[in-house]
């Protein structure tokens, strides 16, 4: 589904990213690991066409994603506060989302109805802007406008990060699912190995740009991790 | 712990992204404040003559005494509407070992020192110099400038005070608003007491250290009340405004730009700055009052009435549209990332300005009353600021690069402002009075007024082709933009 290859990212001399191939198949749930400044955020904005690479290219479902914009119409992102609009509040944001993935107000009220556990009558209703919403609920909404279309592709940066003990637990299912029940290719970083190793089939390490690890996900994993990261 | 206090005030004021502007608009904008400096400081020098010379029977200072206790009235009306206690400052102070009611004297000692306080120094202070001068009595001129001196520091923590309610706003400014038209209709005078009560001070300077032990009382009342209130969910807490969702769903009928203008109708009213945008293009419909009353400007000048005709129906258009795409740029990479086509969300713009001047246009209908040739003329501006104006402020704003925080307040807030800005003057002013002042000089008023419309019209009609343009430039210029609109000043 995803194919890189050749892909780096220059700022002057300081390379952040420089990754010589790297394929995701279809229905694969992808984690992405590293310390800070490892290049996880930068090479989800090059596949999200947010910022260019250096050199190489990314293609999503064969489509070269900085020639053609036909991929955003499979693919649902959600990488930090920047993808909210603050000043709607979480309805007028899902129904906005919603127009541009073709939902109509019924539709968008009918996806809303399976997260409402999720959003525990935090979010809806409450005549509140995205703004004034706490971190975590902010990334609940982002989270669900990102899954919103029936997209084939699912790219999240830190998605457990802020959230409480039981959205994470409920986000793991719903990942997991994703990708073995609706061969959803899910892409993943995060700084917390358990949840990574819990939800992923495979795990990328990616240090100051480099993938230094590529692991399919077993019950050693997370003890490999652990004692990768423990220096 | 006060030399810490000074420390971080100082960091506050230069670190702020006030300072951290392009040269060209730092200059600018010491000339707007010398600008005020020096008509406040004309006004306070100039004012004893000028009142002599109006007034010639009366004493300049007693006129000026009979009228302060309307001066202080304003004062704490304005103040109410603008000025807040800055308690948000010490929120990262609250959990450090400082006690609490050293911050609280903190924040109040500040306000002392705002620049509300300051403004009409500008003014008191070379008015009592030129009272001195022209042989007043020095002593009781002191003690005149030191009695306003607190009285302003009395308005000064009277407002906090009473800033909390409603109640107290409407009681002034209904006692204002009873004073004025006592005053009118010669029912009560309270000139003749604020007059005898400020003589008093002239005459016994003494007397001013009232204001001063008023001011120490409000200070101490406001110390009281904040003291027990330094919490988070209290006089710390941040404040949230319920979402008013206003139902727009007429919109939809506009087709697939819907969504966007939706969402820019909702930006507009729900950002202070874009608000503030919003009601002042209704302001310059008033633009033209200056200029069309005017024989000199119709007689000599009349390329500067096209100037004026143009601000009439274009304030929105052009004080909206130099800040596009900026005004998006908190969510730039969300509509980057979506599936949607720039064209969209470029068309919903243009239609915003294109309807905004059309509704400027119906309302200004009453400048009717100043002659057809003046409303043509309105006509003919309008129909520039549709046609020309908002496809060239598109076409301008990919080249902004500045990020604008939707949340800071309207006024004089410069954020997103660059050279584009000035420059995009040139064509958007400058052609059309060129184009109007040529033809009119050459063939007659009629020529220049048609060759203004018809360039509006040319766009209008070329406008599929000129939009592709635009987007295509938007396009290319995509991740440049996306980079300076993570930037945060």
């Amino acid at each position: 589904m995803i194919v890189s290859s050749n892909i780096t990212k220059k700022y002057g001399q300081a390379e952040v990213l420089n990754i010589e191939s790297l394929d995701i198949p279809k229905g694969q749930s992808f984690g992405l690991v590293g310390n800070n400044g490892a290049g996880k955020t930068t090479f989800f904005n090059i596949l999200l066409d947010l910022i260019r690479p250096t050199t190489g290219t990314i293609k999503n479902n064969n489509i070269i994603v900085n020639e053609s914009e036909d991929w955003k119409t499979f693919t649902g992102s959600f990488i930090d506060e920047s993808f909210l609009i603050s000043y709607l509040t979480p309805e007028e944001y899902f129904y906005f989302i919603g127009d541009l993935r073709g939902m109509n107000t019924a539709d968008v009220d009918t996806f809303l109805q399976q997260f409402e556990e999720l959003f525990n009558d935090e979010i809806i209703g409450k005549k509140k802007y995205l703004r004034d919403l706490s971190k975590g609920n902010q990334k609940k909404a982002g989270i669900v406008a990102a899954l919103m279309g029936n997209p084939e592709v699912v790219i999240l940066d830190e998605p457990f990060a802020n959230l409480d003990p039981t959205t994470q637990i409920r986000l793991k299912k719903m990942l997991k699912a994703l990708a073995e029940e609706n061969d959803v290719t899910v892409l993943v970083s995060s700084h917390d190995l358990s949840h990574v190793t819990e939800v992923c089939e495979r795990i990328v390490v990616l240090d100051k740009g480099v993938i230094v690890k590529d692991i399919n996900t077993s019950t050693e994993t997370l003890k490999e991790l652990e004692s990768y990261f423990a220096v | 712990m006060i030399l810490h206090f000074l420390k971080l005030e100082w960091k506050q004021y230069f670190r702020s992204s006030y300072w951290g502007k392009g040269l060209a608009l730092k200059i600018l904008m010491v000339f707007f404040a010398l600008y005020f400096i020096i008509s406040f400081l004309s006004i306070g020098i100039g004012g004893y003559y000028i009142l002599k010379k109006e007034f010639p029977d009366q004493d300049p200072l007693q006129l000026v005494n009979s009228f302060l206790a309307f001066a202080i009235l304003g004062d704490l009306i304005f103040r109410y509407l603008m000025q807040k206690l800055p308690v948000m400052n010490i929120k990262p102070l609250l959990i450090l070992p400082i006690k609490k009611s050293k911050l609280v004297h903190y924040v109040l000692g500040k306000s002392a020192f705002s620049f509300f306080n300051f403004m009409s120094l500008f003014f008191y202070i070379p008015f009592s110099i030129v009272l001195v001068k022209e042989g007043y009595n020095s002593n009781g001129i002191l003690g005149w400038f030191f009695a306003i001196f607190f009285i302003i520091q009395v308005v000064n923590f009277l407002n906090f005070l009473i800033n909390k309610s409603n109640i107290a706003f409407w009681a002034i400014a209904l006692l204002t608003a009873g004073l004025v038209a006592a005053q009118k209709f010669q029912l009560f005078d309270v000139t003749v007491y604020s007059q005898q009560l400020f003589d008093a001070i002239v005459a016994n300077p003494l007397l001013a250290v009232i204001p001063l032990i008023i001011a120490g009382i409000l200070y101490y009342i406001n110390y009281l009340q904040l003291r027990t209130k330094v919490y988070l969910d209290d006089a710390v807490a941040t404040k949230t405004k319920e979402a008013n969702s206003v139902d727009l769903s007429w919109a939809n009928r506009l087709g697939d730009v819907a969504p966007f203008i939706k969402n820019d109708i909702r930006l507009i009213w729900r950002n202070k700055r874009t608000k503030t945008v919003f009601l002042m293009s209704f302001l310059f419909l008033f633009y033209g009052l200056i200029f069309f009353d005017n024989p000199i400007y119709r007689e000599k000048m009349p390329a500067f009435l096209l100037f004026a005709a143009l601000f009439v129906t274009g304030g929105f258009t052009i004080n909206y549209g130099q800040f596009i795409p900026a005004w998006d740029s908190s969510h730039y990479k969300l509509l980057m990332s979506q599936n949607i086509r720039y064209r969209k969300f470029l068309e919903s713009k243009w239609f915003l300005m294109v309807a905004m001047t059309t509704i400027l246009y119906l309302l200004s209908m009453p400048y009717l009353y100043y002659g057809i040739d003046i409303f043509l003329m309105i006509t003919a501006g309008a129909i520039f600021n549709i046609g020309f104006n908002s496809l060239f402020l598109l076409y301008a704003g990919s080249f902004n690069r500045k990020r604008i925080d939707l949340n800071k307040s309207g006024f004089s807030n410069m954020q997103g402002t660059s050279a584009t800005q000035f420059l995009i003057i040139i064509p958007l002013m400058i052609l059309p009075i060129l184009l109007y002042w040529g033809f009119n000089t050459l063939i007659g008023q009629n020529a220049g007024l048609i060759a203004v419309a018809t360039t509006g019209v040319i766009c209008l009609l070329f406008k599929n082709y000129f939009m592709d343009l635009i987007e295509k430039k938007y396009l290319k210029d995509k991740y440049a933009t996306i980079h300076a609109f993570e930037q945060k000043s």
